[in-house]
């Protein structure tokens, strides 16, 4: 046997490379098939359910006939509602977080308080909205209540998303407006939240997305097992998708499964449809981008 | 006569970088007054003091008076959007705004409050005709600033500062990203502005120094070694450092 022969590896770097490269892989399909089963299994069971009657019929029978319209509705004005809470508030911080907040002791607590918000169980918040807007400000359980707390829920999403979204702008942009005579107020509005925007639109979608599907915030704050009409004021309780899931899944005996699937797809389609929209416009944004 | 005075300049970075030590300069009004030496010794530095553009960076120590039109600029109460409104900047890389190429070159003007349409149209075509781009562009206007080749990006920029019809004009290595040609029409135009405007440059190279400098100063690690006549300085330098530097002995 020549010498070289015995210390001559079992397998060559290359085959190496192209095993580990192909065990990534598998490993990176796998984590796809349970979203790709998920959803077809949902769709597949749920479809049958899908009707006009069903999607804009009031339930019937205790629910277990009948559409399942208040909770459209009630989710729907509930993503309103954080939209109209959440986003002026969030971007606004964001904005200041990322062009004027200086790097000192106060930014980096705010940091740091954001940054733990986002990691708050939903249903602390749900307690802190039952606290603090229904009894406390005696709003009572209601849209109000629950868009605050799904808002407040949202926030610390759409602040780093936003700031996230201002710091991508090239640096190079703020000088050379600057430079120009520009204020910092006008070269943020004139130059950089344009640039900006739709990634700062993106995080607000998927914020409010996150906010839409939730059902512990909203569970002791506003939303309602069942309402005979849709809410009129922003005092009045809702129905809402996440919860009437929860209602018809373990609450009303003798419930028909289709019921339970179509409702489910209904929140799927809603859900995944903004999230789509926020896809689309960030490839548009992309592609016209010039830097 | 001295448009700007520099007197006894310091400037030191809060990361403890000395950039430049008691300098004192005095930029003549009308000509191109060329900073050069090498990389690190403060030239940029001195630019960006010169419209407060130092104010963006992390500058922690800074000492000493620069006089423009009878006013000390480094003054806190200094009105610093006024002052970049008098002496503009073009970078060594051209960054056009995300803007069109006619909104690029009014964006100064239109920050500084003009709306009104006819006097933008009129400062856009002077301005781009002065950077020698209109013949280039005049028919696509509305297109991105990015759309333009990078020779044209720079003309762009220099059109962007010249539609505000500042006094001074500062350029940091306008030519190091351009090609031969474009350098060359870059080069001719800032010469032919010199009776209008005060120039001070930062060449990227020596050569370019020789060739553009009516006066020309040389800095070495934050200080001012010589200043001088442009044909004085390269011909026949006083100083040994100078020589050697501007003969490719060291660089």
């Amino acid at each position: 046997m020549a010498s070289s022969d015995w210390n001559r590896p079992v397998i060559t770097p290359r085959q190496m490379e192209r095993i580990g490269f192909n065990l990534l892989r598998l490993i990176a399909l796998l984590t796809v098939l349970p979203i790709i089963g998920l959803v077809v299994y949902i769709i597949i069971r749920g479809l049958p359910a899908i009707s006009l009657e069903f999607l804009v019929g009031f339930p019937r029978d205790g629910m277990r006939a009948g559409g399942i319209w208040p909770a459209i509705v009630g989710t729907i004005y509930l993503t309103l509602g954080t939209a109209i809470t959440a986003v002026p508030l969030g971007v606004a911080a964001g904005i200041y977080l990322a062009e004027y907040a200086a790097d000192n002791r106060l930014t980096r607590m705010i940091r740091l308080a954001i940054i733990n918000l986002a990691g708050i169980p939903s249903v602390v918040y749900g307690l802190f909205g039952l606290g603090l807007f229904v009894l406390f400000l005696n709003f009572g359980t209601s849209i109000l209540a629950s868009s605050l707390t799904l808002g407040i829920m949202t926030l610390p999403v759409i602040i780093s998303t936003t700031e996230e979204a201002l710091r991508s702008v090239p640096y190079s942009f703020r000088v050379v407006s600057i430079s120009l005579g520009a204020t910092r107020w006008q070269t943020i509005w004139r130059i950089v939240l344009p640039q900006a925007l739709s990634g700062i639109l993106t995080g607000v979608i998927l914020g409010l997305e996150r906010a839409a599907g939730e059902t512990a915030p909203i569970l002791f704050t506003g939303v309602a097992f069942f309402l005979p009409r849709l809410p009129e004021s922003p005092f009045d309780a809702t129905m809402a998708l996440p919860y009437h899931i929860f209602v018809i899944s373990t609450q009303v005996p003798g419930m028909p499964v289709q019921i339970q699937y179509g409702t489910v797809l209904v929140l799927l389609v809603f859900v995944l449809g903004m999230n789509l929209i926020a896809t689309l416009i960030r490839q548009r944004a992309r592609a016209r981008r010039q830097w | 006569m001295d448009k700007i005075v520099i007197e006894n300049l310091s400037v030191r970075y809060s990361d403890g970088l000395e950039s430049l030590r008691h300098v004192n300069l005095g930029i003549p009004e009308n000509a191109i007054t060329v900073l050069f030496g090498p990389a690190g010794g403060g030239k940029s530095t001195l630019l960006r003091v010169l419209n407060r553009l130092n104010d963006l960076s992390d500058v922690d120590h800074l000492e000493g008076r620069v006089i423009f039109n009878g006013q000390n600029i480094l003054d806190p109460r200094t009105n610093v959007i006024e002052l970049r409104r008098k002496i503009g900047i073009v970078f060594s890389r051209p960054v056009p705004l995300p803007l069109s190429i006619y909104e690029n070159v009014s964006y100064g003007l239109q920050m500084a409050g003009e709306r009104r349409k006819s006097r933008l149209d009129e400062a856009v075509e002077k301005a781009l005709r002065l950077a020698v781009l209109w013949d280039e562009v005049y028919d696509r206007l509305d297109a991105p600033g990015t759309a333009l080749s990078g020779g044209q990006q720079q003309r762009l920029c220099l059109a962007r500062v010249l539609a505000l019809e500042p006094e001074v004009i500062l350029l940091d290595e306008p030519t190091s990203a351009l090609d031969p040609v474009s350098t060359a029409r870059i080069e001719k135009l800032l010469g032919q502005l010199t009776d209008q405007y005060t120039i001070v440059l930062v060449p990227h190279n020596v050569q370019q120094a020789a060739r553009m400098a009516d006066y020309a100063a040389f800095f070495l690690q934050g200080e001012l070694v010589e200043f001088a006549e442009g044909k004085n300085l390269f011909v026949n330098p006083k100083d040994q450092r100078t020589e050697d530097y501007v003969q490719g002995r060291f660089g």
